[in-house]
């Protein structure tokens, strides 16, 4: 009986030593294709240098990551979906949205290129034809940053893709690297961030046919969550983060992050500010 | 094909060169899902020999409910755990979400039902054959629950590995209260899982072999303890005349 | 082998003792049939009292009554006087087939003077003199499950002399063993009687109930046809029953869904623990 008790009593010391006191830290909620494409391996090492501070990253899909940071579960938001961002922080959760840097989409798709659609600026247009042709099309299908973009492309192409849902139209609702996977595997087109694609390592037949159109534009943007709706929010550690992200010194991080020799994010951020 | 072969060269560098991201990674799984099963076992089996024992209204559906439960989807508990934990969730004060602490909790509440359910059966088989002796000698319930437990520790043992065996192999409920963040959560699984959606599915594989050589070991150790002990103790055909 | 024995057990005749122990109108239901019927009988201190009737009559129910690991339906056992006084501690109880944990031979009798509460002191001594009672001194340290059947019944047999109890309840202690095994228990039977334990045994073999019997009860489908002296049973039974049955003409039993249910209530009961 008193083994027993003395093993239980360690195996709570053991738990909560793991939840104990560690060197200074701030949460991020930030999406998969962000983290996917080794930005953060490349940045956080530098800003933790700097400041001491660590940053641990929770990379989940961006409607996660907004959740996540409403219930106050992470102290700096950074996702690439402008109007989710600016609704954040009309509804009270962020403080204030700030342009931190961008990239672009890219239209991928199999190499024999069956909608004929390499080398098309017009991305919409390129859509259109992938309907016509009835060819495969992998979507997110998450409300992601990616997939609302890619919705908004439909949109415009004047295409209602969903409603082809199973068809030529395929929803993984999984995040960018699953999606990915799922377009090699079947060998079919789909939309994702120039970042994750060029570091994926399982292109299989797929190729990089469609960019530059300012559609695809992507533009990422950082909140420091509202310490008013969440009082324990790191808002001062969380502020530095941000701080550095917007200066000079991070800026010039982002635009120095190449990915087989290209720039893969280029930063944004007007004045250091706002 | 290409991939597998890749994988098992990976697999062998990695632990050739004791890779210190991997050992890191390895370690953090061992820490979480060994001290999980510990935790779930202290739990479960009295829970579990209790239930074997005890005769009470509406024992016959707890048992069927219990049974369910060891079919648990490592997902649901690990979102029900995260809505308890978040910092908009009753526990939210204890701020432990992200941590390794909350990765234990999931992966103990999804195998506490396992250990339970299995010890149940076990003890129940056992008191069949030990209830008038035990009774006759005067044991109380909690005296027999021991008894019975310590009688019955080598199919005991296989119901705590199989808990283990859950636990070290699933990536739902560890990815959602853990969110994989490097060097603090990120386990075997969800570093397989990552890499998956990295597309380096060679690396992946990889890792795959690794956990899967752990595990092989542990439950060979654990076997092998059970064999020397069991030599020890053999029965032959005599009782059951 | 009869010796009379002083050693760490308790006094046999103290003011306290648990006997004279009256059965009042027992009855016992189980399955929806009544298997013990209004048996009233009276055990006092001193005697080998043997029941015997035929298969599924009821001696092995009778015996769980007595002992307290059935509850009667209806009537009363009364120890000493003493309605509904739980005396425990100061039986025991010996099975067809011994049950022995999974442990050495010491450490099983070790086991039931610890639930005794016995100090571990004493503990030594009483396991050394059952073990040397019974002849299981050499195996000691032997697992107490590779036993043969007869050295485990005779552990059996250790355990309840260590213990000490004022009665002793065996039910067909000797049913599964050998003719060897058998006389080797009985003797040990013989000497707990000479050290001052109370015997109660029950038995289909009528040459064993004639060795050990001082008195004899005779329950025949339930209900007890006739108690009396060993002798005057023997030569002279009362009862038309008890004739037959002794003649061997009773020995299987007429109804044989009686017989089974009186199997099965014998095994489990829907009250287990208290």
């Amino acid at each position: 009986m008193k083994t027993l008790w003395r093993l239980a009593v360690a195996l709570v010391a053991l738990v909560a030593t793991s939840a104990a006191a560690e060197a200074p830290f701030i949460t991020v909620a930030s999406t998969t294709s962000t983290k996917n494409s080794g930005l953060y391996d490349h940045l956080l090492p530098k800003f933790t240098a700097a400041t001491g501070i660590e940053v641990r990253v929770v990379a989940v899909g961006t409607g996660q990551a907004i959740r996540v940071a409403r219930n106050g579960d992470a102290d700096v938001l950074l996702v690439h979906h402008t109007a989710s961002e600016e609704k954040f922080v009309a509804d009270g959760f962020g403080v204030e949205r700030f342009d931190v840097m961008y990239n672009d989409f890219v239209i991928v798709g199999p190499a024999d290129d069956r909608a004929n659609v390499r080398g098309m600026e017009d991305a919409a247009a390129a859509f259109g034809r992938i309907a016509e042709s009835r060819s495969i099309f992998v979507s997110r299908g998450d409300d992601s940053g990616t997939h609302k973009k890619e919705l908004g492309v439909w949109r415009a192409a004047g295409v209602d893709a969903v409603s082809a849902s199973g068809q030529w139209y395929r929803e993984t609702g999984a995040g960018m690297g699953a999606t990915l996977n799922t377009a090699a595997g079947m060998n079919a087109y789909t939309l994702t961030d120039r970042g994750s694609w060029l570091k994926f390592a399982n292109k299989g037949e797929l190729e990089m046919l469609v960019a530059g159109d300012g559609r695809l534009f992507n533009q990422y943007g950082v909140i420091l969550v509202d310490a008013v709706r969440h009082g324990h929010v790191k808002s001062a550690l969380g502020q530095r983060f941000i701080d550095w992200l917007l200066s000079d010194a991070g800026q010039a991080a982002i635009d120095a992050y190449t990915i087989d020799g290209e720039q893969a994010f280029f930063a944004n951020a007007r004045d250091g500010a706002k | 094909m290409n991939e597998l072969v890749e994988a098992l060269g990976t697999a062998a560098m990695m632990i050739a060169k004791f890779d210190a991201e991997l050992i890191e990674i390895v370690g953090l799984s061992l820490r979480v899902s060994l001290t999980a099963v510990a935790l779930a076992a202290i739990i479960g089996l009295p829970l579990g020999a209790a239930i074997a024992l005890f005769r009470f209204a509406g024992r016959g559906a707890l048992v069927v409910v219990l049974n369910a439960l060891m079919g648990l989807p490592p997902v649901v508990v690990g979102l029900v755990v995260y809505l308890l934990l978040s910092r908009s969730g009753p526990f939210g004060v204890f701020g432990l979400l992200f941590s390794p602490t909350a990765m234990i909790i999931a992966q103990c509440v999804l195998v506490t039902p396992i250990i339970a359910a299995l010890t149940r059966q076990v003890i129940e088989d056992l008191w069949q054959e030990y209830a008038e002796q035990l009774r006759s000698l005067g044991a109380g319930p909690g005296r027999a629950i021991l008894t019975l437990l310590w009688d019955g520790r080598f199919s005991l043992v296989t119901a705590v590995l199989a808990g283990f065996g859950r636990a070290s192999a699933e990536v739902g409920a560890v990815m959602i209260v853990g969110g994989n963040i490097d060097h603090v959560t990120r386990v075997m699984t969800t570093a397989i899982a990552l890499e998956v959606s990295k597309g380096d599915l060679a690396l992946a594989l990889g890792l795959g072999i690794v956990l899967l050589a752990i595990t092989t070991l542990i439950n060979g150790a654990a076997v092998l303890i059970k064999h020397t002990a069991e030599r020890r103790y053999a029965q032959p055909a005599l009782l059951g005349a | 082998m009869l010796s009379r024995r002083c050693s760490a057990r308790e006094p046999m005749t103290a003011p306290d003792s648990i006997l004279p122990l009256e059965l009042r109108d027992v009855c016992y239901d189980a399955g929806g049939r009544r298997l013990i019927k209004n048996v009233s009988c009276r055990f006092s201190h001193g005697a080998r009292s043997v029941v015997v009737g035929p298969n599924g009559a009821g001696k092995s129910l009778l015996l769980r009554l007595c002992h307290g690991l059935l509850t009667p339906t209806s009537g009363e056992i009364v120890w000493h006087g003493a309605r509904g006084r739980n005396p425990a501690p100061r039986q025991a109880m010996v099975f067809q087939r011994p049950v022995m944990l999974r442990r050495s031979v010491a450490a099983n009798v070790d086991y039931a003077l610890k639930l005794k509460g016995v100090a571990r002191g004493d503990r030594r001594a009483r396991v050394d003199e059952a073990l040397t009672r019974t002849g299981l001194h050499r195996l000691a340290g032997t697992q107490a499950r590779v036993l043969s059947i007869g050295e485990q019944q005779k552990l059996a047999l250790a355990r309840v002399w260590a213990l000490g109890p004022e009665l002793l309840f065996l039910d067909e202690p000797t049913a599964s063993l050998d003719p060897a095994a058998t006389h080797e228990i009985e003797e040990l039977i013989q000497g707990l009687h000479a050290a001052g334990t109370r015997i109660i045994l029950t038995t289909h073999d009528l040459a064993q109930a004639r060795r050990i019997a001082d008195e004899v009860i005779f329950i025949h489908r339930g209900r007890l046809v006739e108690q009396a002296p060993a002798e005057s049973f023997f030569e002279r039974p009362r009862e038309a029953l008890a004739g037959a049955f002794l003649r061997g003409e009773l020995l299987w039993w007429d109804d044989d869904d009686e017989a089974d249910s009186a199997r099965r209530a014998s095994r489990d009961d829907p009250r287990t623990l208290h």
